[in-house]
């Protein structure tokens, strides 16, 4: 069966909420709770307890980040202090560790700060096409709830949007 | 005091006055970039001409080889550290009044950076050499020394810059969506478009920005800190006298962010003013901002006492002839200017009626930064001047016009990329305005609830 999305706009957060709670409830068939996509023009954590637990990766990205860093940075300094051939150390260590830390730190953050970015990049599907089922409004003052489902499911969740005040449902054929 | 902005806000209405500055400015703001490009050609034309003629036209001596050059690659290390450092220690602590004004504060950090780069090159004469500063192994066995403080600083900065840069970037990511969504052609459309990666503010985008922003705002203020106590080592770990103090580290750090503070009350008033932002860089946050620089220049009066009486009674006779000398030689207007300005203006900011006067505050924070300009130049200048041995000793040295202009211009630079930023992308954060007025309101609507949480 052909599958249908479903773009509703709502005024008020706290209708919004309710919307995907009955949604969450209701058990339609031909629809999967987990494909709905809450858009809004500001973060709500609050909305977590209503979509349920979705988890969140990045900072396995930053842990790798920044040890990478700073092991590559520790690697590459005292690599290149171990060509004591061109440098003299007159009796001092060849891998002084104490002034080698500043470096290593430096790199540990800097390796951090980039690994986290791309790991937010991958976790949040950075940078993406726009989707068709889009409106400006949701950058606005408006939320939007995207759903989708079979075609059976198409009149339920119309049915529940206008239950809880949408002010406009746009409708495309899915993929 | 009154609130930080009203939560009766219509969200399209924040949406509507910001996306208005990227097109209609007042004059002032065109006014303000001619002069900076004037500036900048002053700057441009002394930088020739010190090129083609050598670095004698600077009046740098060999007793004075750093000069007005490496002072004011300081003073803008230091007046970078606020804007990225408070954004994210407000951040972790949730102090929401910061919501309003931290874009321009991190895009300050940003071209302060890119201005003190520019005096690493300008400082160094030969500019086609520019890559012998590059730490790397070559065939030249022109070796880096990774425990020079000065290797160090490059990290550091280069750290500091790619960082403070990527901060600004992400927190801008949902705003640019706002203005992809609402700008209709041209080049500008075609660039948000680019740069807001197809951002839907869709929950796992949400999700996944919150925990990024935290994070590398996390790892910003440790490192913000280690970048100017680095810069600090550049003066401490040497045997200087007038340098070698224990206290430089925390000193610069305090130094830096009295700077950075003085520098957003200034940028504050004139955005305020040029983009009609009065709804949103409201004067209780000012009055805010205006603390918070009153306390930090205490912090930098009380450091500075510390350091002169640990030299006072440290038994070091060159540096407390150092001291005394700075105190009482030729430097002596400028330490005294620097004293005066650094801790005896800001104790106006201590009266309530000042705390919002804004074109008081625009002057004084402009005399702020003067003094924390003089005490970057009382740490070079005087220690160059009176080393430890008399034959070294050059205590009637002047920095020439060249070196006056190239300083001179640094600033019509910094203003000029800081207008054209503020131009060409939003300088307030629209959606953490909505952010903090969507709180507000549910702390207004559940007040019994929340009482006593702000």
């Amino acid at each position: 069966m052909s599958q249908r999305h479903l773009l509703a706009l709502f005024n008020d957060f706290d209708e919004a909420v309710a919307a995907i709670s009955e949604l969450r409830a209701a058990n339609i068939k031909g629809f999967d709770f987990d494909d709905l996509i809450l858009k809004s023009p500001i973060e709500h954590p609050e909305v977590e307890t209503v979509l349920g637990d979705r988890p969140i990766k990045v900072q396995w990205f930053t842990l790798a980040g920044a040890c990478m860093g700073g092991l590559l940075a520790f690697t590459l300094v005292a690599s290149a202090q171990a060509n004591f051939f061109s440098q003299i150390k007159a009796g001092k260590p060849i891998v002084p560790l104490p002034p080698d830390f500043v470096l290593t730190y430096e790199m540990f953050i800097l390796g951090g700060v980039f690994i986290t970015i791309l790991g937010f990049l991958i976790c949040a599907g950075l940078p993406a096409k726009r989707s068709p089922l889009y409106s400006a409004k949701v950058s606005e003052d408006q939320i939007g709830i995207l759903v989708k489902g079979d075609e059976a499911a198409v009149t339920a969740f119309k049915a529940i949007f206008t239950k809880h005040k949408a002010l406009e449902i746009q409708e495309e054929a899915g993929k | 005091m009154g609130k930080d902005i009203r939560e009766d806000i219509a969200w399209a209405q924040i949406n509507k006055d910001v996306l208005k500055s990227l097109e209609n400015p007042k004059k002032l703001y065109w006014v303000i970039l001619l002069i900076a490009i004037a500036m900048v050609g002053v700057a441009v034309g002394c930088e020739i001409y010190q090129y083609q003629t050598g670095m004698g036209v600077s009046n740098k001596s060999n007793s004075h080889v750093w000069s007005l050059y490496i002072a004011t690659f300081i003073f803008w290390i230091g007046m970078s550290h606020s804007g990225t450092l408070l954004s994210a220690i407000l951040h972790l602590m949730h102090a929401d009044w910061r919501k309003p004004i931290y874009r321009f504060a991190e895009a300050m950090t940003t071209f302060s950076l890119m201005t003190a780069g520019l005096f690493v090159l300008v400082h160094l004469g030969r500019l086609w050499m520019v890559y012998y500063v590059m730490p790397y192994p070559n065939e030249r066995w022109v070796w880096p020394n990774f425990q020079s403080p000065l290797v160090w600083d490059m990290f550091a900065i280069a750290t500091y810059l790619s960082s403070s840069v990527i901060f600004l970037y992400v927190g801008m990511i949902p705003d640019l969506a706002i203005c992809r969504d609402n700008i209709h052609a041209g080049w500008r459309k075609k660039l948000y478009t680019v740069l807001s990666l197809g951002w839907e503010g869709t929950d796992r985008q949400w999700r996944n920005f919150r925990i990024t922003y935290l994070t590398i705002a996390c790892f910003l203020i440790p490192l913000a800190v280690s970048v100017h106590s680095i810069v600090a080592s550049d003066f401490a770990m040497s045997n200087m006298p007038g340098w070698h103090v224990t206290s430089f580290p925390p000193y610069f750090v305090a130094g830096a962010l009295y700077s950075g503070c003085a520098a957003i009350i200034t940028l504050f008033v004139i955005l305020r003013y040029v983009f009609k932002f009065e709804e949103y860089m409201t004067l209780p946050i000012m009055r805010k901002l205006v603390r918070l620089t009153f306390a930090i220049a205490m912090v930098w009066t009380y450091l500075n006492l510390i350091e002169f009486s640990s030299v006072w009674y440290g038994h070091d006779q060159t540096a407390k002839d150092q001291l005394i000398f700075k105190a009482t030689g030729p430097y002596a207007p400028y330490f005294w200017a620097m004293i005066f300005f650094g801790s005896i203006l800001p104790l106006l900011l201590a009266f309530k009626r000042f705390q919002t006067h804004l074109p008081l505050l625009f002057v004084v924070s402009i005399f702020l930064n003067v003094g924390m300009w003089l005490e970057r130049w009382m740490i070079i200048g005087p220690s160059f001047a009176h080393g430890h041995y008399p034959w070294t000793w050059d205590h009637d040295q002047w920095p020439s016009l060249v070196q006056w202009g190239i300083v001179f211009g640094s600033f019509g630079w910094f203003t000029l990329l800081f207008m054209v930023f503020c131009k060409v992308f939003p300088s307030v954060s629209m959606y953490e305005v909505k952010e903090m007025v969507y709180h507000r309101t549910l702390a207004l609507k559940n007040k019994p609830a929340v009482k006593g949480e702000h």
